[in-house]
């Protein structure tokens, strides 16, 4: 079995909704991968890790985790996975070594073992010396890393993270990262969500990008971007001959046949030109030099701008809030 | 894989598959545990919190009131039963209401508790058992102070089995009917519910006075009849202070246990409503 995650037509229905907020959603999560899900509020990521993760009733559709189908056996899907969420939920009666030990007790670890891994983790996630403390005490950082911590404890074979660096300064963030990472060298499979495209970008070996229920793209951020047609970019700035007019080397440019779009770049001084590509933006350096050449015109300014993965979420779920 | 390379102990023993279906009986056990060891180290707190309001009671007026002779010496056996019936029933009404409204609504805490492997009604359940716990530790602590309020404790050894079974009866239906309220009742609205629906109940809970003895007040009656602490009160009654009128204990059985069902039902509903969507 490859699937450490497979959820098929999956459909949820609230009650008093006109829409699903799920809507025929399949896909599958390699074992031992990254996968991060992506989209924007309202699509249904919530709804779907909520399924995943047993908290939701699904209203059709089949999801697995581990192996096991959540719906009809959500106690041994529980012993499987586990969930770091974006808001600390941490036991604030306890200590923060308590907060581990106690979580792996309700998983029926032995008091020998739990305390062993309680040691271990604390140690891994730079929390040693501050294991006795209460969680009230810990910074969003800290308790960030006591989540991660206290979802290892049972020694999960799927965990689900929702927006993992949300809060995190950038030391704290690039160290949840470095364990993220550890965990699928591991051999554990981890599932993201994020609104953060840098940080879906960085870790994620595929990325599903899903908005009113459903996937609309699934592939490795490389792929995703290479895909994008018109968002390469290249910025240039130009000196013109004095005769000639900015409107019609904007529109020399646009006649070139690798350039979808041209744009003016209004804030800068001179003259200069966003070029949107449906190739390789290096290549096009030398004919766009030909084209100003021609005209009496010359390159003062190249900047190649590549597609991102923002590029692609964006247009795929588009630019209107909500 | 290269699981041994960077960090070791975040990975071992990580993505293995444990071996067969979880052990649930094991889960159930540790969640108690959580709540017990936490209370523990609070026991003082909780006891104040707890005793406070019915030893109060209990001293203005079966003591005060005594001694001036505004009451007769006789109340104070009408009184104190109903007082341990009432310490008993709202310890266990509000240790599953108050907690699960800030829990379910504000720190979420109880989450790790939902994504253990044991089915979530269980979770509701052990809300439960630890409210009835804590209910008899209150109403235990009640007798010695009792005693020390009033200067005696009409009660043998005998009465031990038929109260403890009414106070275990009566604090079930009190937990159930705190997490029917806590989990129904929008974490907004939750202080206009419970000052509506506590100050009732502890006055019309036959607590202060024998039920059967209110027939010239007829409707009060009829609304006492709706209230389950009626029958803990007056059980206990029968136990405590023989010579006082007190309804049969075995209609009180039925009752409570006529309570216990719809409440139980209502609360598991509500648990579940509450902890999936």
């Amino acid at each position: 079995m490859d699937a450490a995650v497979q959820v098929t037509d999956l459909v949820k229905r609230y009650p008093g909704r006109s829409a699903n907020a799920v809507d025929g959603l399949s896909f599958t999560v390699r074992r031992g991968e990254i996968f991060g899900l992506l989209g924007p509020n309202g699509a249904g990521k919530t709804t779907t890790i909520g399924v995943l993760t047993t908290r939701v009733l699904p209203t059709s559709g089949r999801a697995e985790v581990a192996g096991v189908d959540v719906a009809a056996d959500p106690v041994t899907a529980r012993s499987r996975l586990s969930v770091v969420p974006q808001r600390p939920n941490l036991d604030r009666a306890l200590t923060a070594r308590q907060n581990l030990v106690f979580h792996a007790a309700y998983h029926g670890i032995g008091r020998a073992e739990r305390n062993r891994r309680a040691d271990a983790l604390l140690d891994q996630l730079g929390l040693a010396d501050r294991g006795g403390d209460k969680v009230d005490a810990y910074s969003g950082g800290m308790a960030q890393r006591l989540l991660i911590a206290r979802a290892l404890m049972h020694a999960p074979q799927v965990v689900f993270l929702d927006e993992p660096s949300t809060g995190l300064d950038p030391a704290a963030r690039l160290f949840v990262w470095d364990r993220v990472r550890e965990l699928r060298d591991g051999g554990v499979t981890v599932v993201i969500t994020t609104h953060d495209m840098d940080e879906a970008a960085a870790l994620s070996d595929r990325v599903g990008i899903m908005d009113h229920g459903r996937l609309l793209a699934l592939d490795t951020p490389a792929a995703l971007t290479r895909s994008l047609p018109g968002s390469a970019t290249l910025d240039i700035d130009v000196g013109r001959a004095a005769e000639d007019t900015d409107e019609a080397v904007l529109a020399a440019l646009s006649a070139l046949p690798q350039a979808e779009r041209v744009e003016r770049v209004t804030d800068a001084a001179g003259l200069r030109a966003r070029l949107y590509l449906s190739g390789d933006a290096a290549a096009l350096v030398g004919p766009v030099s030909d084209a100003l050449s021609a005209r009496g015109a010359h390159l003062t300014g190249v900047r190649i701008g590549e597609p991102s993965l923002e590029d692609v979420f964006l247009s795929l779920t588009g630019r209107e809030l909500r | 894989m290269s699981a041994d390379t960077a960090t070791p102990g975040l990975l071992r023993g990580a993505g293995v598959p444990p071996a067969g279906r979880p052990d649930v009986a094991r889960a159930f056990r540790a969640l108690l545990w959580r709540d017990v060891f936490v209370t523990g180290r609070e026991l003082v707190p909780f006891l104040l919190q707890v005793v406070l309001q019915p030893v109060f009671l209990l001293f203005v007026f079966g003591k005060v009131l005594v001694e001036l002779g505004f009451a007769s010496d006789g109340y104070s056996d009408v009184l104190l039963p109903g007082v341990i019936a009432l310490t008993a029933f709202l310890t266990a009404l509000q240790n599953t209401a108050f907690p699960l409204v800030i829990d379910f609504s504000y720190t979420k805490e109880i989450e790790d508790r939902l994504l253990a492997p044991l089915p979530t009604a269980l979770v509701a359940v052990e809300k439960i058992v630890f409210a009835v716990l804590r209910a008899l530790v209150a109403a235990a602590v009640m007798f010695p102070i009792s005693w020390w309020v009033l200067g005696s404790l009409p009660l043998t050894w005998s009465d031990l089995p038929f109260l403890t079974l009414f106070l275990v009866l009566g604090s079930l239906v009190g937990a159930a009917v705190g997490m029917t309220v806590g989990t129904f009742v929008t974490p907004n609205r939750i202080n206009v519910v419970f000052a509506v629906v506590l100050t009732p109940l502890l006055f019309t809970g036959s607590t202060q006075f024998p039920w059967q003895q209110l027939d010239s007040l007829r409707w009060f009656q009829v609304v006492c009849a709706l209230n389950p602490l009626t029958y803990v009160s007056e059980a206990l009654r029968s136990q405590m202070a023989p010579g006082v009128p007190h309804l049969p204990l075995w209609l009180c059985a039925v009752a409570l246990a006529g309570f216990l069902s719809v409440f139980a039902a209502a609360s598991l509903v509500g648990f579940r409503r509450r902890a999936l969507d």
